[in-house]
């Protein structure tokens, strides 16, 4: 029973890990061509999440939610990057947090207005209803692991992208050397209007996808923006590979610092104390492992060479 | 001859496949200016770099005034006295000449973690520092910000500050560089007088300067030193005519 | 007497008179509003100290806010209880004691904290304190001894000897000379030889170094020096509302202590308290207009930001001089 346990808790980690994966890649992918540090990334993860949900309840298709999400991400996203921006690129950090941060406000509020301040649900798709029989005992929802399927899918697609298209190789030419894409007659502007709206989408399905787990509302992609900086500090800002490693190294610690912790204490003292006690360790378990990976890597695991 | 200063033995650097110092072993004794030559790319500002320890060497040894400083960092390697240059000027920019040259005075006079007494009025600081700018000729830009400054006068505020450090040894990257040619003969003339203040290693590409300062020349060239001598051996050498000055002429 | 100089006296003296106009006419409301300005401007000096002089982009001050808030609520509640804190260490109401453990407190975490994220530069740096700051707020809000997501009230505001700071405009004179207090230390800082260093750190790290001043331990100091301002701040600010939550400590607070440097001319003498009164202002006037004043003020902050550099301080007195 507990190695049923077990294993249900490790693929909970992945799936953190991966949905995190979703966000952290176009947090990095976006530091890494640009330069810029976006804030506002939780707002996209939110605006997938509305948009899904919006649509699935007009239509009751929860693919064309999906779809309604990666669209309207990308599309607020592109929005945003022309509007807003384009203009902070050659600012120093503090502007762009300040300008990322005025986003969020102005994101979240907005979204408040059209959506009113009451949760939204999003009702799982009939396909990936029920669960699979897990080794050892016990079930695991089906849901969860095509949430998985997708973030490999993701990432292998993202690999595919950025080694073996022209885009992808307009991508790398702009992380390695800015003035070489204007050489290469490359539209940067277009360029990076698109990255932006690459990685907005990222953001967006991941928000739909988690939607159908957790109630769709305002703010909920801060929690998750901050979890996505810790994955791509501790893999590297700027590598996506890093950004993998780092999202499922955070997913499954938190997961299971959180699983374990009270177990573990309750060894050793009262089980209400344990519990207590080892859910205010749990939580910052995550830091204390990125603390301890920058002491050894100060630019995180999968540096990218600068 | 006396004992060097500053020891260097078996130096060695990669960047991936690149060996930007490859074995390179050299001796600054005191009293003398000792040249350091080679084309672009040859490793001169690598080397300066480990030596002032802003890159940290992947093995041999650096020992100067008899200790081995491999495992200090910029700071605590300034502090025993080792003052550099930079290739590019590198100042505080919004601090006037003064103020930056008051910084260092601040550095070598003792501590900077004194939270109250103002700068502006400690004369401990100002007059050392004025007079260092004195020295090198710009007391009239005290009061300009380093980024007004013109490239020149960068370069010598640069010098002014390696001196009010009162150092053991000069550590100079191209102190020369894009100067015209009548600055360039002033601060050869301005180097020359301070071989008896402290040894000094000189990074440079302005030959007339080096031929008329050095007392010993290295070339390096593709991380390695491949001749060390006067300026006459240096001058005679085959190889170096070769790899070096034969495509400078 | 240079423009900023009459302008930062002006401030000052327009901060400190509306309450009193406002006292006299019996509008106690308005004395705690200015009181709100004067202890965000305070957290904001403490800020400015890292980020104004020395150029360090912490998004993790509200960690040193909370922090600070926390030290006043634990030791208040455990007098108020007559429960010993720990080894029969006893509680206490008195403003000064309070304040020196907020500000002991927030300087022994941010030793570590800084310890940790002055390794790293730019982005990192700014993620990692916003990250650390993460932390301390989940302990916060999963650690059920001390109110956790709800937060602990102060039943009854401390004291301070010989002033009644149950009464608002008593209160507002204690903050209020404590900023002056603040931005008195903030100057002579600013103007002495750590200060120099500090800035030549901002500036130049590398040429910091090259002279034989460690840049690592100018910024590490200056850091601790910081949070325990903004630590002092947020004991301040408990004792302000009577209240202390996981919301002190919470991002959005780290943001707008950034805001408010900003909005008044980052790592100018006043700018956080220019900035302070901008603030506040705008969220009065604006929360009064519109249910959705956080819409608007994120646009004025996003013009702000976009086309009007150097804050309110770099509009009205123009470029600093450096010396």
């Amino acid at each position: 029973m507990f190695t049923a346990l077990l294993i249900e808790q490790l693929l909970n980690g992945l799936q953190l890990g991966v949905m995190l994966f979703l966000m952290a890649a176009g947090l990095t992918l976006i530091f890494g061509v640009m330069g810029l540090i976006n804030l506002a990334h939780g707002s996209l993860y939110m605006i997938g999440a509305f948009a899904c949900a919006t649509v699935a309840a007009a239509t009751g298709s929860f693919w064309l939610g999906l779809i309604a999400s990666l669209a309207a991400a990308a599309g607020v996203g592109a929005l945003i990057e022309v509007a807003v921006i384009r203009r902070l690129y050659d600012r120093d950090h503090l502007d762009q947090v300040l300008a990322t941060f005025a986003l969020i406000l102005i994101l979240s509020e907005g979204a408040r207005w059209l959506f009113g301040s009451f949760p939204l649900y999003l009702d799982i798709p009939k396909l990936l209803q029920g669960a699979v029989p897990l080794p050892g005992g016990g079930q695991y929802q089906l849901y969860r692991l095509a949430i998985i399927a997708v973030g490999i899918l993701v990432a292998v697609g993202l690999y595919l992208l950025i080694s073996k298209t022209r885009l992808g190789m307009r991508i790398r030419a702009g992380e390695s050397d800015r003035e070489m894409i204007g050489a290469l007659g490359v539209d940067i502007s277009t360029l990076y209007t698109v990255v932006f709206a690459l990685g907005a989408a990222l953001a967006g399905l991941a928000g739909a996808l988690v939607g159908a787990l957790q109630s769709v509302q305002v703010g909920m992609g801060e929690p998750v923006l901050i979890l996505a900086f810790v994955v791509i500090v501790i893999g590297g800002i700027g590598s996506i590979k890093g950004a993998l490693v780092g999202a499922v190294i955070v997913g499954v610690v938190d997961t299971m610092g959180r699983f374990l912790l009270p177990s573990l204490l309750a060894l050793t003292m009262p089980a209400a104390q344990a519990t207590t006690i080892g859910a205010a360790l749990a939580s910052m378990l995550i830091y204390v492992v990125m603390a301890l990976i920058l002491a050894f890597r100060p630019s995180g695991l999968f540096a990218a060479q600068s | 001859m006396s004992e060097p200063i500053l020891e260097i033995r078996d130096l060695r650097k990669s960047f991936n496949a690149l060996k930007a110092t490859d074995g390179v072993s050299l001796d600054l004794h005191p009293g003398q200016i000792h040249a350091l030559i080679g084309p672009n790319g040859a490793g001169k500002s690598t080397l300066i770099h480990q030596i002032a320890g802003s890159l940290k060497a992947d093995s041999g040894t650096i020992r100067f005034l008899g200790q081995d400083i491999g495992g200090l960092d910029m700071a605590a390697r300034a502090r025993l006295g080792l003052a550099r240059s930079f290739q590019i000027s590198s100042l505080a920019q919004e601090f006037s000449a003064l103020r930056n040259v008051m910084l260092a005075v601040q550095a070598k006079e003792g501590s900077s973690f004194r939270f109250f007494r103002q700068v502006t009025a400690d004369r401990s600081l100002i007059d050392p520092a004025m007079t260092v700018l004195e020295r090198v000729g710009l007391a009239h830009r005290a009061q300009i910000s380093a980024a007004e400054l013109s490239h020149g006068e960068r370069r010598q505020l640069e010098i002014a500050i390696a001196l009010a450090l009162s150092p053991k040894a000069f550590l100079f990257d191209e102190p020369m560089a894009g100067m015209g040619p009548e600055s360039s003969k002033q601060l050869t003339a301005f180097l020359d007088g301070l071989r008896q203040e402290a040894p000094m290693l000189l990074v440079e590409h302005d030959m007339d300067a080096v031929f008329a300062l050095a007392d010993r020349i290295s070339v390096l060239v593709y991380g390695r030193i491949i001749a060390t001598g006067t300026v006459d051996e240096i001058r005679r050498d085959p190889e170096v005519r070769r790899a070096y000055l034969g495509e400078a002429a | 007497m240079k423009r900023e100089t009459t302008i930062n006296l002006l401030l000052a003296a327009v901060l400190l008179a509306l309450p009193l106009v406002a006292a006299g006419m019996g509008e106690p409301f308005y004395v705690t509003l200015a009181t709100r300005v004067v202890v965000l401007a305070l957290a904001a000096v403490g800020l400015n100290l890292a980020l104004g002089l020395g150029g360090l982009l912490s998004f993790g001050h509200a960690a040193f806010f909370g922090l600070g808030g926390y030290a006043a609520g634990i030791l208040a509640t455990h007098a108020f209880n007559a429960e010993p804190l720990f080894a029969g260490i006893p509680g206490t109401t008195s403003m000064p004691l309070i304040w020196l453990v907020a500000v002991l407190v927030a300087g022994l975490v941010a030793l570590p904290i800084g310890a940790i994220s002055l390794r790293t530069t730019g982005v990192y740096f700014i993620m990692i304190t916003l990250a650390f700051a993460q932390m301390i707020y989940y302990f916060a809000i999963s650690w059920p001894a001390y109110g956790g997501e709800d937060g602990l009230s102060i039943y009854v505001r401390n004291a301070f000897p010989g002033i009644n700071t149950a009464q608002p405009l008593p209160y507002f004179l204690v903050c209020f000379a404590v900023l002056m207090a603040a931005l008195l230390l903030f100057r002579l800082i600013e103007g002495s030889r750590f200060g120099s260093a500090l800035q030549a750190a901002r500036q130049n790290g590398v040429r910091l170094a090259a002279v034989g001043i460690p840049p690592f331990k100018i910024r590490l100091v200056a850091f601790m020096l910081s949070a325990m301002i903004t630590g002092l701040a947020g004991a301040l600010y408990a004792d302000l509302n009577r209240f202390v939550g996981p919301s002190m400590l919470s991002w959005h607070m780290s943001g707008e202590l950034m805001v408010l440097i900003i909005l008044g001319g980052k790592g100018r003498l006043f700018g956080p308290v220019a900035g302070a009164m901008i603030f506040v202002s705008l969220e009065y006037v604006l929360g009064g207009i519109t249910e959705r004043w956080q819409f608007f003020l994120g646009l004025i902050l996003l013009g702000i930001v976009l086309f009007a550099r150097g804050g309110f301080l770099g509009l009205v007195s123009g470029k600093p001089r450096h010396v």
